[in-house]
C-alpha cells in the first residue's frame, strides 16, 4: 500500500508549480504539504488523486501507474477537496446514503459514523440549514464510510471550530494506526504525533 | 505497443518541428508551381461551359474548398482521436490548428458558392442541400474554436476539443443526410451543381490540380501553425531554449 | 459493481428536483414562451399556424431542453460532487447516464403534457397528436444526451450558457429536422414511419456513445 512519486514536473502557464518531485508515502504515515498560497498544493493533490496528469513524471500504488488502475486505486482512496461534495437540497443522511452507495460501502455504518462525528441530531436537517463548520464535518463523515487505505486531504480544517479540529485529529491519528496513509495540505499546525509527519514544502521547490 | 512507441518517436515536439522546417521551402515552391498550373488551366485553357459561360470557372476555387473543409474535418478527427488514445502531443497540436483553416475553408466554399449562385439561380443563397449543410459545418468549426479558447490551459482545451472533433464526425455525415432528406422533401428536385458525370477532360485536370494545390496549402500551413504552436507549448524545454539561443547569435 | 450504479444518481436527482418546483416548471414556462412569441410575431391565422406548428413545438422543445443543460452538472461541480464521482470505483458513464436519465425524465412529463396542449391550441390535427407525442418521446433523450457531452465540456467555463448553445445546435439539426418532419407528414394524413424509424436509430446511437463521450468530457473539464 505505497504511494510513490517520481520525477514529478507540473506547470501552471508560463510558471514551473513543482519541478522533478520524488517522494514516497508508506503505510502508517502522513504527507504534510505545505506552502504559500499559489504554489500549487491542490494541483499536487489532483494529480495525486489522479484527477488531473502531470506535465511530465509519474505516480504510482503499488508499484502500478495510476492510470493504468483508476477503478482498484478508486476503491482504496478517499478524497476530500477544497468543497465538501454534499448536495444542498438533500438532508444529512440522504447525502451519506448517496456517498456510500457511490463507494459501495455498506449503509449500516453510516449511524455509527452519525454518533461519532456529533451529526445525530442533523440527520433529517437539509444540508443548505448547516453551518459551514457543520457542513466540513459532514465531509470528514465521509472519510470514515467503509474501508480505505489513502486519504487525500486538501485543507480538512477549514471552517472546523476547536472540538471540529480536535475531532479530525483523532480520527486522523486512528486511521493512520490501522495502517492507512494520509495526505494533507495544510497550513495550520496539526496536533498528530510527530512521528508519523513526514513534511513537503512546496515553496522550497521553486 | 510497437505501434505506440513508434508513433511516440517520430512524434515528439522537437523532431516534428525540425522535419517540418526542412519540408516548408520544398513545399511552398511546390505550391506555387502546381496552383500557377491549375490556374492556368483552369482560367485559359478549360473551354468555356455552354451554358454559364466563364461564371462556372469559380468551380476551380469553390470545388477544392468544399472538398477541403470536409477533409480537413477528417484528418482532425482522427488526430483527436489519436491525441485521446494514445495522447501524442503532436495530434493535439494538428487539431487546433486545423480547425482554424478548415474554418477559413468552408468560409471560403460558402462565399463562392454563394457568388456562384448569383448567376447560376439568380440569387446569393438558395437553401440548397449542400450550401445549408456547409453552413453547418462551418458552426461545427467555430464551436471547436470558440471552446478551445474558453479554455485557460490549452492541453485541457486540446483534449475537450478532441472529444467535441470526434463528436462532429459522427454527426457530420448525419447530418448530410438529414439536410438533404429536409432538402428533398421541401423543394422537390433541386439542380445539382455537378450533375454531369462526364465533365469535360479538359475541365477536369485544371480541377484536380487545384485541389492539390490547396492540399499543399493545408499542408503548409497546418505545419506554420503547428510549429507556432509547439513553441508556444515547449517553450520551457531545452531544445526550444537552445533553439532561441542560436536564432538570437545569428 | 455496474448492476446498479445506473440508479444511484437517478434516485438523487428525483430527490433533489422534488424538493424545488423550478425544475420542472423552468422548462415548460420557457416552452410556453416561445411557442407564444410565433403566433403573436407571426400572423394567428390558422392555416399558417397550423402547417408552422411541427416545427414551432420541436423548435420550442428544443430551446427548453437546450436552456436546461447549463445547469446539468453545474451544482455538482460548484459543490464538489463531480470529484467524487470521477474517483468513485463505480463505472462513470453508467453513474453520468443515470443522472441525465433522471433529468430527462423530470422534464420530459410536463413537457409531453403542455406540447400536446400547445398543438392543440394552434391547430394541429387531432390525429397528428400521437406523432408528436412519440417523436418527442424518442428524440428528446437524443437531445438530452448529446447535450450532456456538451454540458460536461463546458462546466469549469465561464459563459458556459452561450458556447453551449454553440456547441449544440448544429449537433441538433437532424433530431429537429427528422422529428418536425415526423409530425408535419402526420398532420397531412402521411406515414410519419421513416421519421421515427431514423429517430430510433439516432437514439440507439446516442444511447451507445454519449455515456462514454460524457465520462471522458468530465474527466478533462475537471483537469483544470
Amino acid at each position: 500500500m505505497t504511494l510513490r512519486v517520481e520525477n514529478l514536473t507540473c506547470w501552471r502557464g508560463k510558471q514551473a508549480l513543482f519541478d522533478r518531485l520524488s517522494f514516497t508515502l508508506e503505510p502508517k504515515k502522513l504527507l504534510l504539504v505545505e506552502g504559500s498560497n499559489g504554489c500549487g498544493k491542490t494541483t499536487l493533490l489532483k494529480i495525486l488523486a489522479g484527477l488531473r496528469p502531470p506535465t511530465s513524471g509519474l505516480v504510482t500504488w503499488q508499484q502500478t501507474p495510476l492510470d493504468a488502475m483508476t477503478e482498484e486505486y478508486n476503491t482504496h482512496l478517499k478524497w476530500l477537496g477544497h468543497d465538501n461534495g454534499m448536495s444542498r437540497h438533500l438532508s444529512v443522511i440522504e447525502n451519506l446514503r448517496i456517498n456510500a452507495n457511490l463507494f459501495a460501502c455498506e449503509a449500516k455504518g453510516i449511524e455509527t459514523v452519525l454518533h461519532q462525528i456529533g451529526l445525530k441530531p442533523f440527520q433529517d436537517t437539509l444540508v443548505k440549514h448547516l453551518s459551514a463548520g457543520m457542513k466540513r464535518r459532514l465531509a470528514l463523515a465521509r472519510l470514515m464510510l467503509g474501508h480505505s487505505s489513502l486519504w487525500i486531504l486538501d485543507e480538512p480544517q477549514t471552517s472546523l471550530d476547536k472540538a471540529g479540529v480536535a475531532l479530525f485529529e483523532s480520527l486522523t491519528s486512528e486511521f493512520l494506526d490501522q495502517g492507512g496513509s494520509v495526505v494533507i495540505a495544510s497550513h495550520q499546525p496539526l496536533g498528530i504525533a510527530p512521528n508519523y509527519i513526514q513534511r513537503l514544502n512546496l515553496s522550497a521547490c521553486h | 505497443m510497437m505501434i505506440t512507441h513508434y508513433l511516440h518517436k517520430i512524434a515528439s515536439p522537437a523532431a516534428f518541428y525540425l522535419f517540418c522546417g526542412r519540408c516548408l521551402p520544398w513545399l511552398i515552391a511546390l505550391f506555387f508551381i502546381v496552383l500557377a498550373l491549375g490556374l492556368y488551366g483552369g482560367l485559359v485553357t478549360a473551354p468555356a461551359d455552354y451554358q454559364q459561360g466563364d461564371a462556372f470557372r469559380i468551380i476551380y476555387v469553390h470545388v477544392p474548398a468544399a472538398w477541403m473543409s470536409l477533409f480537413i474535418y477528417l484528418v482532425m478527427a482522427i488526430n483527436a482521436a489519436v491525441a485521446l488514445i494514445w495522447r501524442i502531443k503532436i495530434s493535439e497540436v494538428i487539431v487546433v490548428s486545423s480547425a482554424y483553416i478548415g474554418a477559413s475553408f468552408t468560409f471560403l466554399a460558402l462565399v463562392t458558392g454563394s457568388l456562384w449562385g448569383k448567376p447560376m439561380w439568380g440569387t446569393w443563397w438558395t437553401w440548397d442541400a449542400r450550401l445549408t449543410s456547409e453552413l453547418v459545418l462551418l458552426f461545427l468549426y467555430f464551436s471547436i474554436i470558440a471552446l478551445y479558447n474558453a479554455y485557460e490551459d490549452k492541453r485541457v482545451a486540446s483534449k475537450a476539443i478532441s472529444i467535441l472533433a470526434l463528436v462532429g464526425v459522427i454527426n457530420i455525415p448525419i447530418i448530410h443526410y438529414s439536410v438533404v432528406w429536409w432538402n428533398t422533401l421541401h423543394q422537390g428536385a433541386t439542380v445539382t451543381k455537378l450533375d454531369k458525370p462526364s465533365i469535360h477532360i479538359d475541365m477536369l485536370i485544371p480541377l484536380l490540380e487545384m485541389a492539390f494545390a490547396f492540399n499543399l496549402y493545408y499542408l503548409i500551413s497546418l505545419m506554420q501553425r503547428a510549429r507556432n504552436e509547439i513553441l508556444k507549448r515547449e517553450f520551457n524545454s531545452l531544445w526550444v531554449k537552445k533553439l532561441c539561443q542560436e536564432s538570437s547569435n545569428e | 459493481m455496474a448492476d446498479f450504479s445506473f440508479f444511484i444518481l437517478m434516485q438523487r436527482e428525483f430527490k433533489i428536483a422534488s424538493r424545488s418546483v423550478q425544475q420542472f416548471l423552468l422548462p415548460i414556462s420557457f416552452f410556453s414562451l416561445v411557442v407564444l412569441l410565433f403566433p403573436l410575431g407571426l400572423n394567428p391565422s390558422p392555416q399558417l399556424l397550423q402547417t408552422i406548428a411541427p416545427g414551432i413545438l420541436w423548435v420550442a422543445a428544443l430551446l427548453a431542453i437546450l436552456l436546461s443543460l447549463d445547469n446539468l452538472f453545474r451544482e455538482d461541480y460548484e459543490d464538489g460532487f463531480l470529484e467524487l464521482l470521477v474517483l468513485s470505483p463505480r463505472p462513470l458513464a453508467l453513474l453520468l447516464a443515470g443522472k441525465v436519465a433522471g433529468q430527462w425524465l423530470i422534464i420530459i412529463l410536463p413537457l409531453l403534457l403542455i406540447a400536446s396542449l400547445f398543438g392543440i391550441f394552434l391547430g394541429l390535427p387531432n390525429h397528428s397528436l400521437g406523432t408528436l407525442l412519440i417523436s418527442l418521446l424518442i428524440g428528446t433523450p437524443c437531445l438530452m444526451l448529446i447535450g450532456a457531452i456538451a454540458a460536461a465540456l463546458t462546466v469549469g467555463l465561464q459563459q458556459s450558457s452561450v458556447l453551449i448553445t454553440l456547441l449544440l445546435l448544429p449537433l441538433y439539426l437532424p433530431v429537429l429536422i427528422f422529428g418536425s418532419s415526423a409530425v408535419q407528414h402526420a398532420s397531412t394524413g402521411l406515414s410519419s414511419n421513416p421519421q421515427l424509424y431514423m429517430l430510433s436509430s439516432l437514439l440507439i446511437l446516442t444511447l451507445t456513445l454519449a455515456p462514454l463521450a460524457m465520462s471522458a468530457a468530465i474527466k478533462i473539464s475537471l483537469s483544470q
